[in-house]
């Protein structure tokens, strides 16, 4: 069974972020860049099915990135929590792309692939639209098996079987292989990578794809082949401080005053 | 005018609020008209027209369809066969509307894939032009975006209106669709509802009460949740109060959590680490109680009280009682 884990680069999700003037894109200089948080949930489960279904010889496990030359080392840390090998989609065309041309270019890179499964996490913590796992099922034909908070394989059967997170419990979802599997955050405790796993990940292969290898033009990606434009951007201005009153007993009482004066009772 | 398609939210017709807001938003941009995916339609009606929907498309009304037995693409291919039909026939729509939730955004994105539309979600307000307001990086940008190619799609997140009534026809219009292979390709086998508190949904609620490290305990989340049940409101956790396992995973507000906009957010030991403020900073009024007079979070509050929660809860909930009464 072939595993691939779509993972993204993103700016440290405890830094501020903003955009920058010249083109309204985000400014990934301005804080660390580090592997989105909720896809290391995804490659822990990857590797989880993995360690289930065979082990790398027999589930590999493949992780898949869009984005510039530094994404690189997004890879190299999935690689060093235990996974096989790695893609990395890189083009000078690219940068601006939206989130459909995201997931068509991530659809068209597993075309490219022998896959099984796609392992995703529900969102990144830049953009947090958590839709392009729903638009690679649908560019892919596949099941869509998202929000899981509980994954089961049957390799045999060539079924998957996930808990669909709700408001306020879970469905029980399944379809038949190949499908696209997001997971939630607290899945699983994702893994640390050992000094032996950043050691080894330093040999496994890395290949990249320029858009010409996916058969795709540069007007179908970027800004300029954008299915949406941002016009205006502007950073909210600091909220004025309110009132702070010191609880001397009355805490409670004061607060309930702030409440009705503002009729919220 | 062009139809401004909405998607309605609802559980057998009970409509949620979230779609009376969009048909509010909607009246602002064209006709409004409701697209109901499932049985419900009587019990839909009234709470539809009250707000302005001129035509109800309803799609597999009887629910012999197989609609609700597969997850989010039932309701992206509705919509695609409806704004096709549309366009066929010389009258696209001018957008379609959605709830931004977790469900409401993956049917935007497949429908927006299917159509070869653009796709914004999280969008707090639309401008008659079809130019949505969208609340970035934890609330510190506010991005204006259009769509650019196809039928804007636009994830519009709850909270964000206030939904005024219009008297519309709500006039039933049945559209067959049967669904794809595709569409049925991922099927619900079972359902596990946990034990519903009674209130309301976190991303709905206009007044969400929420705590944090400085509770204490899973205990401490008792004076928490009787303020909220005092005020009506829903119940939100910081990172911290969930990863150190106090309250459920889902209620978690933040970065990695659920986003809330409410009319009033009232955070309680809660030190307002940037990880948290994203998912909250855009609530109207923001309240904060803490011990920690230095806390971030009162750099953000409208109103602070710096003191122990566990004494100025209770307090402020035998208020509201006597003021109540």
């Amino acid at each position: 069974m072939n595993i691939v884990v779509c993972v993204k680069q993103v700016p440290d999700s405890w830094a501020e972020k903003k955009l920058r003037d010249a083109d309204s894109t985000l400014d990934r200089e301005s804080a660390d860049a580090v592997m989105n948080e909720l896809d290391e949930y995804a490659v822990e489960e990857a590797l989880r099915i993995q360690e289930a279904t065979g082990g790398s010889e027999a589930s590999p496990v493949t992780i898949l990135t869009m984005g510039p030359a530094k994404a690189a080392e997004t890879i190299r840390k999935a690689l060093s929590m235990g996974a096989d090998a790695g893609v990395h989609v890189v083009d000078d065309a690219l940068p601006g792309t939206d989130v459909l041309g995201t997931s068509l270019v991530l659809a068209k890179a597993l075309g490219t692939l022998g896959w099984d499964l796609v392992v995703l996490g529900t969102e990144s913590t830049d953009a947090r639209m958590a839709v392009v796992p729903a638009m690679l099922a649908e560019r892919l034909g596949v099941p869509q098996l998202t929000f899981a908070g509980k994954v089961e394989v049957d390799a045999a059967a060539g079924r998957v079987t996930v808990q669909r997170q709700t408001e306020y419990g879970y469905d029980t979802v399944a379809g038949a292989m190949p499908a696209v599997v997001s997971v939630v955050e607290k899945i699983n405790e994702p893994r640390y990578p050992s000094f032996k796993g950043i050691m080894a990940a330093k040999k496994k292969p890395v290949t990249t794809l320029s858009l010409a290898d996916l058969g795709l033009s540069a007007d179908e990606v970027g800004l300029a082949g954008s299915w949406s434009q941002v016009t205006q951007f502007a950073t909210r201005p600091a909220k004025q401080a309110g009132t702070v009153v010191k609880d001397e007993g009355d805490g409670g009482v004061k607060l309930a005053e702030f409440l009705a004066a503002n009729k919220f009772i | 005018m062009a139809q401004v398609l909405v998607l309605v939210d609802h559980e057998n017709g009970e409509v949620k609020k979230v779609t009376t807001e969009l048909l509010t938003l909607a009246r602002g941009l064209g006709e409004p008209a409701a697209v109901l995916v499932g049985p419900g339609f009587d019990a839909a009606r009234g709470r539809l027209a009250e707000f302005g929907a001129a035509t109800v498309y309803v799609v597999d009304g009887d629910g012999s369809g197989g609609f609700a037995d597969h997850p989010v693409a039932p309701a992206a291919e509705a919509l695609a066969a409806i704004v096709t039909a549309g366009t066929e026939e010389g009258r696209p729509p001018a957008a379609v509307l959605v709830a931004a939730t977790p469900d409401g955004k993956e049917v935007a994105a497949r429908l927006a894939v299917r159509l070869g539309s653009g796709l914004l979600t999280d969008a707090i307000g639309l401008e008659a032009d079809l130019t949505a307001t969208q609340s970035v990086f934890g609330g510190s940008t506010v991005v204006k975006s259009r769509v650019t190619r196809g039928v804007p799609v636009v994830a519009v997140r709850p909270n964000s209106t206030q939904p005024q009534p219009e008297p519309g026809a709500a006039e039933r219009c049945d559209v067959a669709v049967s669904l794809s292979e595709q569409a049925r390709a991922a099927t619900v086998t079972d359902r596990t509802a946990a034990t519903r508190s009674g209130r309301p949904e976190l991303s709905e609620a206009s007044i969400v009460v929420s705590g944090g490290r400085g509770v204490g305990g899973p205990e401490g989340f008792g004076p928490v949740e009787a303020l909220a049940d005092a005020l009506g409101a829903a119940v939100g956790a910081s990172r911290a109060a969930t990863d150190a396992g106090w309250y459920p995973h889902q209620f978690q507000v933040g970065q990695t959590g659920k986003t809330v906009s409410p009319q009033l957010y009232i955070a309680n030991g809660i030190s307002g680490a940037i990880q948290h403020r994203a998912g909250m900073q855009t609530s109207k009024t923001i309240v904060v109680v803490n011990k920690d007079a230095e806390a971030p979070i009162f750099e953000i509050a409208d109103f602070g009280v710096v003191g122990d929660l566990h004494t100025v809860l209770p307090q402020l909930v035998t208020e509201i009682a006597r003021r109540k009464a």
